[in-house]
């Protein structure tokens, strides 16, 4: 006998009705046409609603993301309308299957070629630790190239976890200080990453 | 008529001889071998034949065996007569320290590839290839890696222990 | 009167008449990773070199190491739009070599999952085609569709996309009725989408000028370069493995093989969209012989063959017997009879081909994947030859090509 699961049969209709959610306002004191708050907390804000990511799909997570890009699982509900393809104008760069070696360096080119503020995803096992690929000719893990802000497992990992991810990346950057990149720890992470 | 494996067995033979051998067919499928010389004019007498008529390179590939000393590498080629919808397969050995073997990309186009991905992954030099060099792997690397004497794992990573893995003892 | 005859020049310095455009290996446009170097002259492609291998995982060196049922994990990432019909055709394979005889009712339901996935790879290619000469609403409608699938394969085999399904001589477990009532549930709303779709793009002027015309092929060519499947049939070749040679019982159902004639990408199209209405077809076909199964025929779900078939879970922690098969199994006990097996089944890109030696021992001496992208790849030159830049696009969209299956 068959396990008694069953999902989505009969799919239910969500009621859209006046359940719109809306970004809460950071703390800060209010007055009569005035508002003040800390800048980190004001461009954080700013920063985690809009983000642009730029999708790096090399294999079967991209399929995934294709998925969660789609109606089903929008992406853009996240503030993501914009994919864009170009690094010099994207925040996010979500590298997604696997890394070989021969891609190795191009990660890194086209990591060299955003602009700070950068985040990096690294989706899928492959693009985490190599996954199932323990070979000669598969980077095991992105790290090795790039540092990476989160890093989303799974074999492909469901939409639901891409989004996961991608609203754990947005608590970092709505989080970070904006003296951040300036320091020197900051700077220290790129050094061991060979990148000035 | 329809054509058989017979057939083409007694085509083969009445043309080349006793240069080909090992005449099997495992499930089914007409496998034999020939000298590596022979490799192009075998297949030019299958394309060219009119009943014969394999037109048709399904697969070029080869095989290591380290064991079978003066033939180490085995290059087979899958062929298909398309319209009578028989298969054929024409393995060609060579010895590993001089392995060259005249290319099919004259034949068939689609040879150019599979004979670079063979290079690459056996060290097979295919004599005459337009563009012999690596496809799928680094083109620095010096090693053929599906030979069996290299390893799977890359040997200088850091991050995985192969005692945890479980490996050393089984092959 | 050209310039040379007022000016001179000096010495090298208009050498070289055409660009250099790099293309990839991350673009917008490869879905996947390959690069390609063009040659332009003006808009014109010269020539073009392309560049493959930068997914190259290894799986026939990985398949040297793994015993038969871990090797199905491989082949999902083959070609990953449509991983159910790479996982039987390895099982069919498997099947082949250790002489074990699936039956029928295991049969249709292989038959209807990979009509089911064949169409989910069709989908995802004709909607990029579709996204690449700059519709995007086509993809968002079939999309969801491509869940429904997914649920479908989720029933089966619990995942989405990897699917890992099946065994050798079955599937793992019977369907349940929830995935009888989606694939009832697909049947029913899946055409009025894909008459949309048709729709949309079939007769749409802005589409047909993107694509008539566009990397056509000749026949000959195309089977010199070794073309399957769609691709080869848009240019007028109508082979298909599951005619030639039928595997898993596709002798029982009744469909046509749509046959293009110029090969270039609105053909590519049509001959694909005309396949997922032939899949549709089968799968009605089969779903309706699985339902005339009644009794104990319709509690069917794998070949009797113990020494290879992995015992359903359940079993495994009641019985005794099931428990020792389990084990057997899976610390390499049965025996693999030495041998050596080509089998080849009908993929989304045309015919895979699974090349397996075996030496007697738990792994596969060598096994070799014939993939139709690496192979029909190379033709991408020819294509492309004189056509103009943005052809290149759409050219590549149309192929198909998917990076997984192309480098391996």
């Amino acid at each position: 006998m068959a396990r008694p699961v069953r999902f989505n049969v009969h799919p239910i209709k969500a009621n859209i009705k006046d359940n719109i959610s809306l970004v809460d306002m950071p703390e800060g004191y209010a007055g009569d046409g005035f508002f003040t708050t800390s800048l980190s907390k004001v461009v954080g804000l700013a920063r985690q609603n809009s983000m642009w990511p730029m999708p790096f799909a090399t294999s079967c997570c991209g399929i995934e993301f294709m998925a969660t890009m789609a109606s089903h699982y929008d992406l853009a509900r996240f503030g993501a309308e914009r994919l864009g393809f170009s690094p010099r104008q994207c925040d996010l760069l979500m590298v997604m299957g696997t890394i070989a070696k021969k891609m190795g360096p191009i990660v890194k080119q086209v990591y060299l070629q955003m602009a700070e503020p950068r985040w990096v995803m690294a989706v899928g096992a492959c693009a985490s630790s190599g996954g199932i690929f323990d070979t000669y000719s598969v980077l095991q893990g992105i790290d090795q190239v790039v540092p990476v802000d989160v890093y989303v497992p799974g074999c492909p990992p469901r939409p639901e976890a891409i989004l996961d991810g991608f609203i754990r990346i947005q608590e970092l950057v709505g989080a970070e200080s904006v003296r951040r990149r300036n320091s020197e720890q900051y700077k220290g992470l790129l050094q061991s990453y060979g990148i000035q | 008529m329809a054509l058989t494996n017979e057939t083409i067995k007694e085509r083969l033979i009445a043309k080349f001889g006793d240069q080909l051998s090992r005449f099997e067919e495992p499930y089914g499928l007409l496998t034999f071998e020939a000298p590596k010389d022979l490799n192009l004019k075998v297949m030019q007498f299958l394309f060219d034949d009119e009943e014969l008529r394999f037109q048709f390179l399904t697969d070029l590939t080869a095989v290591h065996y380290p064991d079978q000393a003066g033939r180490e590498l085995a290059v087979v080629y899958h062929l298909h007569n398309l319209t009578d919808n028989i298969r054929l397969r024409l393995k060609v050995f060579t010895a590993i320290g001089q392995p060259d073997i005249f290319t099919a990309t004259q034949l068939y186009s689609a040879a150019n590839w599979m004979e670079r991905e063979t290079f690459d992954f056996f060290g097979v030099n295919f004599v005459g290839h337009p563009n012999l060099k690596r496809i799928l792997n680094v083109d620095e690397m010096e090693y053929f890696p599906l030979r069996k004497e290299f390893p799977l794992e890359d040997q200088t990573r850091i991050d995985k222990d192969d005692a945890m893995f479980g490996r050393g003892t089984i092959k | 009167m050209s310039i040379e005859h007022h000016v001179k020049l000096p010495e090298g310095s208009i050498e070289k008449n055409t660009t250099t455009l790099n293309l990839g290996p991350t673009h917008p446009a490869t879905h996947g990773v390959f690069q390609n170097i063009l040659e332009l002259d003006g808009e014109r492609i010269v020539s073009s070199e392309q560049t493959v291998g930068y997914i190259h995982r290894a799986f026939e060196k990985l398949a040297e190491r793994r015993p038969l049922y871990q090797i199905t994990t491989l082949t999902d990432r083959l070609n990953y739009c449509s991983s159910p019909i790479n996982n039987m055709g390895w099982h069919v394979t498997c099947e082949k070599l250790l002489g074990v005889k699936t039956p029928k009712r295991v049969d249709y339901l292989r038959v209807i999952i990979m009509e089911l996935s064949r169409i989910s790879d069709h989908l995802i290619c004709n909607s990029v085609v579709g996204v690449d000469s700059g519709a995007f609403t086509g993809f968002l409608y079939v999309m969801q569709y491509r869940e429904l699938i997914y649920e479908i394969y989720e029933e089966v085999c619990g995942s989405r996309l990897t699917t890992n399904m099946g065994r050798i001589g079955g599937f793992e477990r019977n369907f349940t009725n929830a995935a009888f009532e989606k694939i009832e549930k697909f049947l029913a709303e899946y055409p009025g989408v894909l008459r949309e779709f048709e729709n949309m793009f079939t007769r749409n002027r802005i589409f047909m000028e993107r694509t008539i015309g566009a990397g056509p092929i000749s026949a000959e060519r195309a089977l010199n370069y070794g073309f399957t499947g769609p691709n080869l049939r848009a240019a007028g070749v109508d082979y298909d493995v599951r005619v030639h040679t039928p595997y898993s019982s596709y002798e029982d159902f009744n469909f046509e093989i749509p046959v293009g004639t110029t090969g270039d990408c609105y053909d590519r199209f049509l001959v694909r969209n005309n396949e997922m209405w032939q899949s549709l077809n089968i799968i009605q076909q089969a779903y309706q012989k699985v339902q005339d199964m009644k009794g104990a025929e319709a509690e069917i779900f794998h070949a009797d063959a113990p020494s290879y078939y992995l015992p359903e879970k359940k079993d495994v922690y009641t019985k005794m017997e099931s428990l020792i098969w389990h084990f057997k199994i899976v610390m390499g006990e049965t025996e693999i009879p030495p041998g050596e097996v080509y089998n080849s089944v009908e993929g989304g890109n045309g015919e895979v081909g699974f090349y397996l030696i075996s030496d007697g021992g738990r792994t596969p001496y060598r096994l070799h994947f014939r993939r139709p992208c690496f192979i029909y790849y190379q033709a991408y030159s020819e294509l492309t030859k004189g056509a103009m830049l943005s052809d290149a696009v759409i050219v590549m969209s149309s192929l198909n090509l998917i990076a997984g299956e192309m480098d391996a």
